[in-house]
């Protein structure tokens, strides 16, 4: 099969759908590539560079679309291409066909098979193809890069001898692949990055990019189908706004990437916000293309609001770091016709059972496949929510401590109390001298608890074998016993000076063994 | 013949001496040195009372010290570290016969002191002429002193023959107990009590007897009804009670030293039950009471099958993994392998893989007990750690290698409500990404309660002698 890469036509448009790396891998797979004269230039591979490749480099779109049996794009055709597609071609590039019903109708029309890289299902086998989370990814990193641009201090905090900078702070609203790349590249740079989504699962992604994750305190499970949010009722956008009115004062850069799938972007930054915010601040709006999250937002331009806040409103991240994006993108069209040509024989088997390929195919030799249906393998793994536990505030802590103080001291007092009682009811029978020795042997005891907890536990046993030595002391009551004018009493205090001999020398013996065992490594 | 005050003196020295050693086992090195004050604290003291007022028959003392010397010398010489357990339970059995004994005589003194009423205090010797000068108060407490000191010096005793024979493999280890129970350890204990107030109003001698021998009764029906898994608990509390004797003897005698020893003795022991019960999420007196380990359990039933693996497969594991934890329990103690686990380790670390050990506080018999037996073997103490600090380093760990432990490694005890030992700190083994076992045979362990562990996925069952298994794996991993 040829497969042909077509010069982009949209304006702005930098990218392209094949580049010489890909197409020698194309290759492997037993195809032969074509590509426009040109189609590489703005995203940095010349005609020679593809010429290296293998690849034949045809003069016009359309002496490419005439030859090529697969057509490769970035963007969606437009009317004009479409109708150059011919029955048996196949077309592969981003296409929205849930929101291109006309041209969904035109290719179908046209008799072709349309494959639509925005379609691919998120399941882990696809991610090699999956188009859209290597776009948002770039798209997440350029859109610190340029606030970083139009922002006029450091990311990092720094002490200078000019003075002493702060870190800038940063929020990432919408922690999606973009909001993601986002976190970690400005997290990188050095500023205080913190995340808002409305999955509360994510949390644990968040902080492991190295950023605060904002929780909002609300039960409502907010994910959708497919990883995706869903759209939010009007108690959790009412808290959601509390916590932005909160944060908007305190941020220098803001980074929305919130988008709900097949539905304008949410408007999560009204104007009441950006008055909120520092003059000199930034807000860039990724989802700018569908209509923006900030209420000020004019796609594909940067603005300046009056009091001083930057609004970058571009939809074409991906385009503008063309060379990085073309060389993913080009691998992910790569990997989708690894998985269209399962015998590496250059014939295509287009494969209707297999999920992946199911779920992309918009039309099919000119009947229409969309929507497809919903993928045998779940998505990903439904969590049951989390029950995050509540830090105590400071009050809470507080008085919990208190609580406890108290409860301590009550025991205690208690404690103290019943064996003052019982001490007086003992001195109002005992002897004097029985008390003394009393009191010597309560200090003892307490001597005793105090001395053993500082015990190491890995010493027990060798702690056993001494006090069992030492309890050998008994033998002092038989030694003043020994001396009596009694012959029972001296056989009987002769028997125990020698078992507690015994006692008192094993016990010292073994523990010496035991303790010259112990070595470090 | 030191002056009385030279033998008071020499107590508090060895007191302070006593007192020092315990403190100083804090750590390994100064636990060297702490034992050397035991020692001497030990000597001053029996010199000083030998050489003090009133103490005659050195003919027989010495040579009874002397023998008594050799004896412990030799036992304590040949003994193997892994009867431990078995010896301290023994030496504990002396002390309470010792001090059953010197409650006797104390007791037969103080009547021929009443009965010589009126002859020469000279001819008295020393333990005498103390209680010929005691008035008629001072004499009742000297006979409570008496009371108090046979009944625990008499439980300790059978209680540690008994947790002797067991230990040492000579009684059965399964917790058993007459028809009746508890309720004939309370009936003996009702009748000493009745046998005491007797006493107390001046039934003779012969009560003592009686008394002692109830005791006797009471001490070895206590401990045949706790289950072997709890010998830990036992052992401690048996240490416990001789220091309590020693202390109840030191009352009588009106000798401070051995109030002080004994008390320090007796807090020691029951800090370390206390530690053990806590390791073990039970209450002291459920331990006491018994029966562990001879209930019908309800726990969940087990789905699932052991996988058995071979020791090469074993070893192949062990080749691919970073880092190892080994998890002795008494099985270990049993089969005699810690020479083989400690050259096992040897070979691994000389490998570049990082090897811990995991103890649980109640792992084998005795608090401490797998410490002893690494030391012994030559493990460095500084790469076996306790439960906390190496619970939360499983995620972490690529092999985790349960030698002869199960209680102490039972998930249930976590997951399972109606575990027996549900709510028990457990070494959290089967979070790692492979365990092996290494086991005798299948079946539950020593308390009878069946082990999910063994049937989990990433569990391989190493059938066989703990030191054969491990001796083959020494010779594989090269």
């Amino acid at each position: 099969m040829k497969i042909g890469a077509p010069t982009e036509i949209m304006p702005g448009e930098a990218r392209v759908a094949m580049t010489p790396d890909s197409a020698r891998q194309i290759i492997k797979l037993g195809h032969e590539c074509l590509v426009q004269s040109g189609a590489g230039a703005k995203a940095g591979f010349d005609d020679d560079a593809y010429r290296e490749a293998g690849v034949e480099v045809v003069k016009d779109a359309d002496a490419l679309w005439k030859g090529a049996d697969i057509v490769v794009k970035v963007r969606e055709p437009s009317e004009d291409e479409a109708k150059k597609l011919r029955s048996g071609q196949t077309l592969i590039s981003l296409f929205w066909p849930a929101q291109n019903e006309d041209l969904v109708k035109l290719c179908e029309a046209q008799g072709a098979t349309v494959i639509a890289m925005d379609m691919v299902p998120r399941i882990s086998r696809a991610q090699k193809m999956d188009a859209l989370s290597s776009m948002a990814n770039i798209a997440g990193y350029r859109a610190v890069i340029e606030a970083g641009a139009n922002f006029g201090r450091f990311f990092t905090g720094q002490v200078t001898a000019a003075g002493k900078v702060p870190p800038a702070k940063v929020m990432v609203i919408g922690a999606g692949v973009a909001g993601l790349a986002a976190i970690g590249t400005a997290t990188s740079l050095g500023a205080i990055v913190r995340a808002f989504d409305v999955r509360p699962e994510v949390a644990e992604q968040i902080e492991s990019m190295g950023a605060e994750f904002l929780m909002l305190d609300f039960s409502d499970d907010m994910s959708g189908e497919g990883g995706y949010a869903k759209p939010a009722s009007k108690e959790f956008i009412e808290k959601e706004m509390e916590l932005f009115r909160q944060q908007a004062p305190e941020v220098d850069i803001v980074i929305t990437t919130a988008l709900i799938p097949g539905r304008p972007a949410p408007k999560l930054w009204p104007e009441e916000m950006v008055k909120l915010m520092k003059p000199g601040s930034v807000i860039v709006d990724l989802a700018a293309e569908k209509g923006g999250n900030c209420d000020l937002t004019v796609p594909d331009e940067k603005i300046v609001t009056d009091n001083g806040v930057t609004i970058v409103g571009y939809t074409d991240f991906p385009s503008r770091m063309a060379t990085q994006s073309s060389t993913l993108y080009s691998t992910n069209i790569r990997h989708m016709l690894t998985d269209l040509t399962p015998n590496k024989d250059g014939e295509i088997v287009h494969n209707m059972d297999d999920d992946v390929i199911r779920g992309v195919t918009v039309t099919r030799d000119g009947h229409l496949t969309f929507p497809p249906p919903p993928p045998k393998q779940q998505a990903i793994a439904q969590q049951p929510p989390k029950e995050k536990p509540r830090e105590p505030t400071q009050a809470e802590r507080y008085a919990a401590e208190l609580e406890a103080f108290r409860k301590d001291t009550r025991a205690q007092v208690t404690l103290l109390a019943a064996g003052g009682a019982l001490m007086l009811l003992l001195g109002a029978i005992a002897p004097a001298s029985f008390l003394q020795h009393f009191i010597v042997f309560v200090l003892a005891c307490f001597v005793g608890f105090q001395v053993i907890w500082g015990v190491s536990h890995s010493l027990h046993t060798p702690l056993m074998a001494v006090t069992n030595a030492i309890s050998g002391i008994i033998i002092l009551g038989a030694i003043l016993q020994i001396g009596s004018g009694n012959w029972v009493v001296v056989t009987l205090a002769a028997i125990s000076v020698l078992i507690a001999t015994i006692n008192i020398v094993g016990g010292f013996v073994v523990t010496r063994r035991m303790l010259a065992m112990f070595q470090k490594s | 013949m030191l002056a009385e005050g030279f033998v008071t003196s020499a107590a508090i020295a060895a007191s302070v001496l006593f007192v020092l050693s315990l403190g100083g086992l804090s750590n390994q090195e100064k636990a060297k040195r702490a034992v050397w004050y035991g020692i001497v604290g030990m000597a001053i003291a029996v010199v000083f009372t030998a050489s003090g007022p009133g103490i005659g028959a050195y003919w027989l003392m010495l040579p009874m010290i002397a023998i008594g010397s050799v004896i412990g010398w030799v036992v304590a010489k040949r003994v193997h570290m892994t009867e431990m357990p078995q010896l301290v339970a023994a030496l504990h059995s002396f002390v309470g016969l010792a001090a059953v004994f010197v409650a006797w005589n104390a007791d037969l003194e103080r009547i021929r002191v009443l009965a010589a009423e009126g002859a020469e205090a000279a001819d008295f010797s020393a333990f005498a002429a103390l209680v010929a000068t005691k008035d008629q108060a001072e004499l009742t407490f000297l006979q409570l002193e008496i009371i108090f000191a046979i009944f625990i010096g008499a439980v300790t005793f059978t209680g540690s023959v008994v947790a002797f024979g067991k230990l040492a493999g000579k009684l059965d280890g399964k917790a058993w107990q007459l028809p009746g129970g508890h309720m004939l350890n309370a009936a003996s204990a009702a009748l000493c009590l009745v046998l005491a107030i007797a006493y107390l109003s001046g039934a003779g001698f012969w009560t003592l007897l009686v008394l002692a021998a109830l005791a006797f009764f009471i001490g070895w029906h206590l401990i045949t009804g706790i289950g072997g898994a709890d010998m830990p608990v036992v052992v401690s509390m048996l240490n416990s009670y001789s220091g309590w004797a020693a202390a109840a003897i030191g009352f009588t005698l009106s000798n401070d030293l051995l109030i002080v020893t004994g008390a320090l003795v007796g807090s020691s022991g029951a800090i370390l039950s206390y530690i053990m019960c806590k390791a073990m999420n039970r209450k002291f007196i459920n331990v006491i009471l018994g029966g562990f380990g001879n209930e019908k359990s309800q726990a969940a039933d087990i789905e699932g099958e052991q996988t058995a693996i071979e020791a090469d497969g074993v070893a192949a594991m062990l080749d691919e993994a970073d880092s190892v934890v080994i998890v002795p329990g008494y099985g270990m103690a049993v089969a005699q392998a810690q020479q083989a686990v400690s050259e096992l380790t040897r070979k691994l670390r000389a490998k570049g893989k990082a090897v811990r050990f995991a103890i649980h506080p109640v792992a084998g018999r005795l608090p401490g007990h797998m410490n002893v037996l690494l030391a012994e073997a030559k493990v460095p103490y500084d790469i076996v750690l306790e439960m906390d600090e190496i619970n939360d380093d499983f995620p972490d760990t690529d092999v985790a290698i349960v030698i002869g432990s199960n209680d102490i490694v039972n998930p249930a005890a976590q997951d399972d409500p109606g575990s027996p030992i549900a709510g028990m700190p457990v070494l959290e083994v089967w979070k790692a990404k492979n365990v092996v076992v290494l086991k005798r045979g299948q079946g539950a362990g020593y308390s009878g309660i069946e082990n999910p562990l063994f049937f989990k996925e990433n569990t391989h069952m190493l059938y066989g002698d703990a030191k054969g298994s491990i001796d083959k794996l020494v010779a594989l991993v090269e």
